[in-house]
């Protein structure tokens, strides 16, 4: 059976991404609460915020309007999972001589591509703002990097929201926390202007740590021990959630 | 394979929290016929459908499909099976031709385009195959449902209460299939709470009820069950459903039908006979 595990990902991962295909409408609304948001804190909010740098305040922020693209588009794995497993394709596939990961695998895969997508636009709407970088072939792909392990954790994540939701809104609800969460950070405003306990809460959560790593990488600069903070988050989000994921799945189809 | 039986259920139980569901289920279903497990609902038909399938894991007892094991060696049992359930398990989004083609490369077949293209034509959906899934109607989402299920010719199909909710000429569409499957071999277990559905269709008929198998055996045995019949003279009068398929025609949506016209009008012909 497992021998079949890359073919069968492959053909299901095609599935779903011509779902995805047929409804752009999904990374339509990926991204229109992004930009919105840029739009908002670039022409109405940026002027009144002093970040403490030269750079222009769509640089300053795009990391994290990038990291708000993505939470609020790994909603819709979860939605889709949910969709599958109410149907009955999903026992289907259960009760075929298929590699049983790649049902998941293909889901994971397909917010990868969705993701991917939502972020090139969110980057071709920044530079249309005014963002620039002088970051090399290799910070980009840096940044990409990380991206996709950001991607991948909030996955992962929703992988499990999508297996245990009992209701469609229960499925997607999980990504409200993870969208606010780059607020209480240094996404849009530098941490030291908070009072005492949400800058130690900011300081030292997650989004902060990648969210400086990227902006160090689009200016050039050395980011320091920020970029092996924010592996450390994103690998330990990644195994841990893939863990529950997956065991959870177990209990689901045996 | 000849001699053992395609299906052997033994002593089979399950359990949800404090509810027994299968109580001890055993039965035997001969390879390449059609076996109706009969009860009605809650009475386990289902949950004993999902642990043939290996979907579902028995508390206790043995199961083998095939000839193997469903606890032992679930992807041997799924290489030999299909599982058509109690709902379309259909993808809404993608076309009736992309489903098909989806599962016959699951199945990792070669050219699973003319695979879908002749099971298109079998079950008279050529014309809707590259219409979405969501456009069906009841009946064609159940005909496209079914034609999932037949890629891969599986020797066992596992069909969980098939015309639920179909309409008299679907349901007639549904029938003319199982039968045409088992003529040609294929080995059917079937669920359902329609009893003139075992009755038309089943060699051999098992009666569920409260989570254990009552009563086993051909539709006579089970008819011999009763007193002696009696001779009474009733007039025969149509039912409303021999109405309904003469006026409406035996069978087919759009004019998609198997039967061929003559056979309409003898139905319709008869049915006005016995109206007067």
């Amino acid at each position: 059976m497992t021998t079949h595990v890359l073919g069968d990902t492959g053909t299901l991962t095609g599935r779903s991404l011509r779902h995805i295909l047929r409804s752009p409408d999904t990374i339509l609304t990926t991204v229109v609460t992004p930009i919105a948001l840029m739009l908002l804190f670039v022409y109405v909010l940026g002027g009144a915020i002093s970040t403490g740098s030269d750079e222009s305040y769509v640089n300053y922020m795009l990391p994290g309007i990038l990291l708000i693209t993505i939470a609020s588009g790994v909603a819709y794995t979860a939605y889709r999972l949910f969709l599958d497993l109410q149907g009955g394709i999903f026992e289907r596939f259960q009760s075929m001589p298929i590699a049983r990961s790649s049902v998941l695998w293909a889901h994971v895969f397909t917010s990868l591509a969705a993701n991917l997508v939502s972020i090139t636009v969110i980057v071709g709407v920044a530079l249309i703002m005014g963002f620039r970088t002088g970051a090399s072939v290799a910070a980009w792909l840096a940044v990409v990097g990380i991206l996709i392990l950001f991607t991948l954790a909030l996955t992962w994540i929703a992988v499990i929201a999508g297996l245990s939701a009992k209701t469609v809104d229960g499925a997607s609800a999980f990504s409200y926390p993870l969208i606010f969460l780059p607020f209480i950070s240094s996404a849009f405003v530098p941490t030291d202007s908070m009072p005492g306990p949400v800058a130690w809460f900011a300081e030292n959560q997650p989004v902060t740590s990648i969210v400086n790593t990227i902006r160090a990488l689009f200016a050039q600069q050395p980011a320091g021990s920020d970029i092996w903070i924010a592996l450390i988050w994103l690998v330990g989000i990644l195994v841990i959630a893939y863990a529950f994921a997956i065991a959870i799945y177990r209990r689901k189809v045996s | 394979m000849t001699t053992e039986p395609a299906i052997r259920v033994r002593g089979v139980e399950k359990s949800f929290k404090d509810v027994r569901v299968l109580q001890g289920v055993d039965f035997d279903v001969t390879a390449g016929s059609i076996f109706a497990l009969l009860g009605s609902n809650g009475a386990g038909k289902t949950t004993l459908v999902r642990i043939l399938s290996t979907l579902l894991k028995a508390d206790k007892g043995a199961a083998t499909v095939y000839g193997f094991d469903v606890a032992a060696k679930p992807g041997e049992v799924r290489e030999s099976i299909s599982l058509t359930g109690q709902f379309a398990a259909i993808d809404e989004v993608l076309s009736g031709r992309e489903n098909l083609v989806l599962i016959a490369k699951l199945r990792h077949l070669k050219n699973p385009g003319a695979i879908a293209d002749d099971l298109l034509a079998r079950f008279s959906l050529t014309e809707a195959g590259d219409r979405k899934a969501s456009t069906y109607s009841g009946g064609m989402r159940r005909r496209l449902d079914i034609a999932m299920s037949l890629i891969g010719n599986p020797p066992i199909i596992f069909l969980d209460e098939p015309t639920t909710g179909l309409d008299p000429q679907a349901r007639i569409e549904v029938w003319q299939t199982i039968k045409r499957l088992a003529g040609l071999g294929t080995t059917v277990l079937l669920t359902t709470q329609y009893l003139d559905e075992a009755e038309q269709l089943a060699d051999r008929i098992a009666i569920l009820h409260k989570g254990t198998i009552i009563q086993n055996g051909t539709l006579t045995e089970l008819k011999q069950l009763l007193p002696p019949a009696t001779v009474e003279y009733v007039e025969k009068q149509p039912s409303l459903e021999d109405v309904f398929l003469a006026l409406v025609g035996e069978t087919g949506e759009s004019g998609e039908t198997d039967t061929s016209p003559d056979d309409r009008v003898d139905a319709a012909d008869r049915s006005r006979k016995e109206l007067r």
